[in-house]
């Protein structure tokens, strides 16, 4: 103690008598960050709503309300109703493969075996890269003409004339509008399915051991184990999984511009491309502003979800 | 027990294989194209996997030499960067105070915040395309260089906070009765204790930058502006000609090194997405 009184910074200034005060250190530390997101997220957030029942464009800045005409106007065209379509089937369907294809990777993964750590790296990159440099990729592989797959087909005699998927050369994925669409689908289980997995593997990490170890002493089969104990362990932080998932899906715009820009025609249009086509592309600031705000209401109910299992889980 | 356990490490084996295959397939794709020479890649019945004519390094050349992609990767470590800076100066003592001075109102707010990483850019570019408009920042990097870390600082902020609160108080209370103010505290003890994680926080947030396409797409329209993820499918595919091997090129050439660093960081990475879910 004497030696702490000795100590020159003991000698209290009126700032450091500041900063020794929790509250007020907490407020400065916090402000900041709290600013910069109320200036740059929720200001844009009113600002989207106002513009959206605004008549503005790229070439009139000026603000004159509207009411709901924009809303009307943008829900009257089929592409509008398309995109929101497009928009739950991509996210859905790819959500469901994912998770299916994630608890069986998370399974293989929780072994060890020789070469993991490479596996591992290979098995991330598509979540690690860049997504509008991964879609060029699969804009090569899925090409109407110089298709790779197209290849290995002809050559395994299912493609061509007289055969399975006959009588064309060519599939041509992104001309036609069911494959388009399973396409995209496809491209968006390959780019969340790292992440989902790297999730459910923290998950099954975390499970005690002893607890599998007992029921295989008990005589139980890797199936029963996998049913009965690790999915419903597993739940919480599958559910985790599929939210972030849905949410990365549903606001992705880069999938369908890099790879289709919506087409065959606007048939695989979702909703963030067509509000960049309808606001940045046409210029129409307000009905662009109407049809990203279709986003908003699923990504509150994900965001409640989301609270809610975070604060359960801190009761546990 | 050896007997039963060979179908076992078989269809684990496969299960391997497989999957590995499945995320690799398209940068095996633009690796065995990024050689390829015109002639031998547009002849549909070449066999695609393999060199039907010696490989060349015209591509690369092309790449480097006759694109902007150069001009892109600088963007895009100039951006990068600076993001970097303004997210670890605003998100480290935001996630002090969430962790320490804020009591039990720390942990809701800190989870209020993380949920603005969950805003994704397409609800609300439109308007920021105006906003940053009227600051005069369109077309240019300032631009994506204040927006970025809407993105990066609440989930950096989350990451930090958790571990924060790994680090024990005792460690604070003992440097504060050694005289240290709690802001001094802070620096001198509990900052280094947490290098591991600002590092992760400047590997998360590099790679945000990286990967945000559509601000970039938005807000900026010269080519030499762009940053490497809309310059790439923006500029190279929507050209006149499609310059095919070097635009695989392009794109296997950055995601090799990001899944590379990536990788080492990944468990810091998905601690923060399970949102204390997982108590490691």
């Amino acid at each position: 103690m004497e030696q702490a009184a000795k100590h020159p910074a003991i000698i209290k200034t009126r700032l450091q008598y500041l900063t020794d005060r929790q509250g007020f250190l907490g407020t400065v530390f916090l402000m900041p960050a709290v600013m910069y997101i109320l200036l740059l997220v929720a200001i844009p957030f009113f600002l989207a709503i106002a513009f959206s029942l605004s008549d503005v464009t790229v070439g009139d800045t000026s603000l004159d309300y509207v009411g709901l005409e924009n809303f009307r106007r943008v829900l009257e065209t089929p592409q509008f109703r398309r995109a929101l379509l497009n928009s739950f089937i991509f996210t859905l369907t790819a959500q469901l493969i994912v998770i299916i294809l994630a608890n069986i990777l998370a399974v293989i993964f929780y072994e060890d075996f020789p070469g993991k750590w490479i596996a591992r790296m290979l098995i991330i990159m598509p979540w690690a890269t860049p997504i509008s440099l991964g879609t060029i990729g699969w804009l090569w592989i899925f090409d109407s003409k110089f298709s790779p797959i197209d290849w290995v087909l002809q050559q395994l005699g299912l493609l061509g004339p007289d055969t399975l998927l006959g009588p064309g050369k060519h599939l041509n994925y992104l001309g036609r509008e069911e494959l388009a669409m399973v396409v995209v689908i496809f491209i968006h289980v390959w780019r969340m399915l790292p992440l989902a997995t790297v999730i459910l593997l923290a998950g099954l990490s975390s499970i005690d051991k002893d607890l599998i170890d007992q029921a295989e002493v008990d005589g139980a089969t890797f199936w029963r184990i996998h049913t009965r104990i690790r999915i419903p362990l597993l739940f919480p932080i599958m559910s985790i999984a599929l939210l972030f998932g849905m949410i990365f899906t549903f606001g992705d715009m880069v999938v369908v511009f890099v790879l289709t820009r919506g087409g065959p025609v606007y048939y695989t249009q979702v909703l963030p491309t067509w509000a960049w086509f309808k606001g940045i592309d046409g210029g129409n600031l307000s009905e662009g502003a109407a049809v990203a705000l279709f986003l908003f209401p699923l990504l509150l109910v994900v965001a409640i979800f989301m609270l809610r299992s975070a604060s359960r889980s801190e009761v546990n | 027990m050896t007997s039963r356990r060979w179908p076992k490490r078989v269809a684990l084996f496969v299960g391997v294989a497989f999957f590995c295959f499945f995320a690799v397939f398209p940068f095996l794709i633009m690796l065995i194209n990024t050689f390829k020479q015109d002639a031998d890649l547009y002849r549909p019945q070449n066999n695609p996997f393999i060199y039907n004519f010696p490989a060349t390094l015209d591509n690369l050349r092309l790449l480097f030499q006759e694109t902007n992609y150069l001009t892109f990767a600088k963007n895009s470590l100039i951006v990068g960067g600076v993001v970097v800076i303004i997210t670890l100066v605003i998100a480290i003592p935001a996630a002090y105070s969430l962790a320490r001075l804020t009591g039990s109102l720390g942990e809701s707010a800190g989870i209020l915040i993380f949920l603005v990483y969950l805003v994704p850019p397409s609800l609300l570019f439109i308007p920021l395309f105006r906003i940053v408009a009227a600051l005069h920042l369109n077309d240019t990097l300032w631009a994506l260089v204040l927006v970025y870390p809407t993105i990066s600082i609440p989930f950096s902020t989350w990451l930090l906070m958790g571990f924060f609160k790994s680090i024990p108080r005792d460690l604070e209370e003992a440097a504060m009765v050694d005289g240290f103010s709690r802001l001094g505290a802070f620096l001198r003890v509990i900052l280094p204790l947490s290098m591991s994680g600002v590092v992760a926080v400047i590997v998360f947030t590099f790679t945000l930058t990286l990967h945000e396409f559509v601000y970039a797409a938005t807000f900026i329209t010269s080519s030499d502006q762009r940053t490497l993820s809309a310059g790439v499918p923006i500029e190279l595919v929507r050209g006149d000609v499609f310059y095919w091997q070097s635009l695989l090129a392009a794109a296997i050439i950055v995601a090799i090194p990001v899944a590379i660093v990536y990788n080492f960081f990944l468990d810091r990475l998905v601690s923060g997405f399970t949102m204390g879910a997982v108590k490691g």
